[in-house]
C-alpha cells in the first residue's frame, strides 16, 4: 500500500504549504504558535508516512524526535516566553495581508519552477514534494522579512527549519542520524538563546519591535 | 439528444425550483437549532414566496423599465445556472450551451443587472448595496474560475458534464489539489450567497447589509422572484460543490434507473451541505466589510495553490 502512503505524503505536503501561507497571513502571536505546532504535527505525520512507504526505519526515529522537539518542547517554551513577556494577545499590524499573499503566490511559482529540474535528478518516491518544501522555505523567509516584532521572527526562523527538514526527507530520505541530532540540538539551543534575546530586547527598548535595533546610539 | 436526456433536463430544473427554497429553509432551521431556538420550520420560504406572490408589487415613480425587468433576468440566469450544473444526471441537452466559464459569466450577468436595478431608483442604500455587491463579486469571480480550472486540469475539459464524468470515474484517492479547491469554493460560496462571515442574510442593519440593500426597493412578485433566485443561487453553488467534490451517485447517460437513485442521493448530500453551511455560519462572526477583500484574496490564493499543486504533484487519483 505504498500508493496510499504516497498520496498521504502529497496531502501532508499540500497542508504544509497551506500552513506556511496561514502563518504569513496570521496577525496574532498566540495563533502563530498554534500554527507552528500544527506544522510540527504535519511534519511528524509526513515523516512517518515516508518511513512507511520506503521501509527506512531511521525515519521513524526522526519522526519521534520531531514530535518531542517541535510539537511538545519548542511550543511549550514559546508559550512560556510569550506569557512571561506578556505578549500573548498582541496583534501585529502588518502591511496589507492580500499583497503579501499575492507575493507569496509568486514565490511558490518560482520555487516550483526552480525545484522541477532538481526533482528530476532525485530518485525518491516523494520527489514531487521538493518544490513544496522549497516554497515553504521561501514563504517562511518572507514571513521573517515582513514582520517587525521579534517573536514572529523567531517563529519564522523555526518554520524555515521545519521546511528544510521536510525538504531533506523528500529529496534524500532524511539526513544521517548524527546530522539530524545535531540540528535538533541546534534548534533547541537557538530557541533558548533567542528567548534570552527577547527579554534583553524588551528590557532595553520596552518593546519587542526590532526596528528599535536599527537606531544607533551615540553616547 | 434523446428523449431521456430531455426528461432528465426537465426533471433537474423542476427539482431545482422545488428544492431550492427547501434548502434555504433547512439551513435556517439548522441555524435555529444550533442557536437552541425552535426555528420557523422547513416550509417557511415557501410560505414567504406564497405571500409575496399574492401581494401587489409597488414600484417607485421614477423607476425605469430596467427596474421591472431585472427580477426576471436574474431569476432566468439562476434557473439556467441550475439547469447547467449536473446535479441529477450528466445527460443534459442544455449543458453544451455553457461550460464552467460561461456559468461564471452567467452569475456575473445576474450580478450586473441586480446592481443596475438597485442603483436605478437612486436611493442611497441601493447604491451602497450595489457597490458592495460589485466589490464582493469582482473578488469572488477569479477565485471561482480558478476552482473550475483546477478541476478542468484534471479532466482536460471545462465542460461541466465532462468534469463530473471524469471526477466520478476516478478511483477514490486523496487529492490535495481538490481538497484545497474545495475550501476555496466554500469561501467563495459564503461570499456570493451573502452568508455570515461576509454578509448576514437576516439583518437589515444598514452598516452591514449587502444583499438586503440590493433588494430593498422591491416588493410583491418582484421580491418573490429575487428571493427565489437567491435560493436558486445557493442551490446552484451547492450543486457545483457536489458535482466537483462529491460526484458519486449522479446518473450516467442512458441509465433511467440511476436517475431514480440520484434524487435521494442528491437530497442527502444537500442535507449534509446545508447543515455544514449552518454550522459554519454559527461558528463564525460577521467580519468588517474591509476584511472581505482579505477573505476573498485568501480564497483566490487557495484556488491558485490548488492549481499549482495539481501541476506539481500530478493527478494522483488515476
Amino acid at each position: 500500500m505504498s500508493g496510499l502512503a504516497l498520496q498521504l505524503i502529497n496531502l501532508f505536503a499540500a497542508l504544509l504549504l497551506l500552513l506556511a501561507f496561514a502563518m504569513l497571513a496570521q496577525r496574532r502571536i498566540l495563533s502563530l504558535i498554534h500554527l507552528y505546532t500544527m506544522q510540527g504535527v504535519v511534519l511528524v505525520a509526513s515523516t512517518a508516512a515516508m518511513g512507511y512507504a520506503t521501509g527506512q526505519t531511521h525515519l521513524y526515529v526522526s519522526a519521534g524526535l520531531t514530535l518531542v522537539l517541535k510539537v511538545v518542547l519548542i511550543p511549550w517554551i514559546l508559550h512560556r516566553v510569550i506569557d512571561r513577556l506578556n505578549v500573548r494577545w498582541d496583534v501585529e499590524m502588518l502591511i496589507n495581508v492580500p499583497t503579501t499573499l499575492l507575493a507569496g503566490i509568486v514565490l511558490v511559482i518560482f520555487a516550483f519552477h526552480l525545484a522541477a529540474p532538481i526533482s528530476e535528478l532525485s530518485a525518491t518516491v516523494a520527489r514531487g514534494t521538493l518544490g513544496i518544501a522549497l516554497a515553504c522555505v521561501l514563504l517562511s523567509f518572507m514571513m521573517m522579512i515582513t514582520r517587525s516584532k521579534a517573536v514572529p521572527q523567531v517563529i519564522g526562523f523555526l518554520s524555515i527549519e521545519n521546511a528544510l527538514f521536510f525538504a531533506a526527507t523528500a529529496a534524500t530520505y532524511g539526513m544521517p542520524m548524527v546530522v539530524e541530532l545535531g540540528i535538533a540540538l541546534d534548534v533547541l539551543v537557538a530557541v533558548f538563546i533567542l528567548g534570552v534575546f527577547l527579554f534583553q530586547i524588551r528590557e532595553q527598548f520596552d518593546s519587542l519591535d526590532i526596528r528599535h535595533l536599527e537606531k544607533l546610539k551615540d553616547e | 439528444m434523446s428523449a431521456l436526456g430531455f426528461a432528465s433536463q426537465l426533471l433537474e430544473i423542476l427539482v431545482a425550483l422545488a428544492l431550492a427554497p427547501l434548502l434555504v429553509g433547512w439551513v435556517n432551521q439548522c441555524r435555529a437549532w444550533l442557536q437552541s431556538r425552535d426555528g420557523p420550520g422547513l416550509l417557511q420560504p415557501y410560505r414567504l414566496l406564497h405571500k409575496l406572490f399574492h401581494k401587489d408589487s409597488v414600484v417607485a415613480a421614477n423607476a425605469s423599465p430596467l427596474f421591472r425587468a431585472a427580477p426576471y433576468i436574474v431569476f432566468g440566469c439562476m434557473l439556467l445556472a441550475c439547469g447547467i450544473v449536473p446535479t441529477l444526471s450528466i445527460d443534459l441537452p442544455l449543458s453544451p450551451a455553457a461550460d464552467a466559464i460561461a456559468l461564471v459569466g452567467l452569475f456575473a450577468l445576474a450580478r450586473v443587472f441586480i446592481s443596475l436595478a438597485a442603483m436605478d431608483i437612486g436611493t442611497a442604500f441601493g447604491t451602497l448595496g450595489a457597490r458592495r455587491e460589485m466589490l464582493v463579486g469582482f473578488l469572488a469571480e477569479p477565485a471561482l474560475l480558478m476552482v473550475f480550472f483546477t478541476a478542468a486540469l484534471i479532466s482536460d475539459s471545462t465542460s461541466l458534464t465532462t468534469l463530473v464524468r471524469t471526477l466520478s470515474a476516478q478511483e477514490l484517492g486523496i487529492q490535495p489539489s481538490l481538497a484545497l479547491a474545495a475550501v476555496a469554493l466554500v469561501m467563495v460560496a459564503l461570499a456570493e450567497n451573502a452568508r455570515v462571515p461576509v454578509d448576514n442574510p437576516a439583518t437589515h442593519l444598514e452598516l452591514t447589509m449587502i444583499h438586503e440593500a440590493l433588494v430593498l426597493e422591491y416588493s410583491g412578485r418582484h421580491l418573490a422572484l429575487l428571493e427565489w433566485a437567491a435560493a436558486l443561487k445557493l442551490f446552484a453553488y451547492a450543486g457545483i460543490g457536489i458535482a466537483l467534490f462529491a460526484p458519486w451517485g449522479i446518473a450516467e447517460a442512458h441509465a433511467p434507473l440511476a436517475l431514480a437513485v440520484a434524487l435521494p442521493v442528491l437530497v442527502a448530500k444537500l442535507a449534509v451541505a446545508g447543515f455544514a453551511l449552518a454550522l459554519l455560519e454559527t461558528l463564525s462572526a460577521k467580519m468588517r466589510i474591509f476584511r472581505v477583500p482579505e477573505f476573498l484574496g485568501m480564497a483566490f490564493m487557495l484556488a491558485v495553490i490548488a492549481m499549482l499543486v495539481n501541476l506539481l504533484l500530478g493527478n494522483t487519483g488515476t
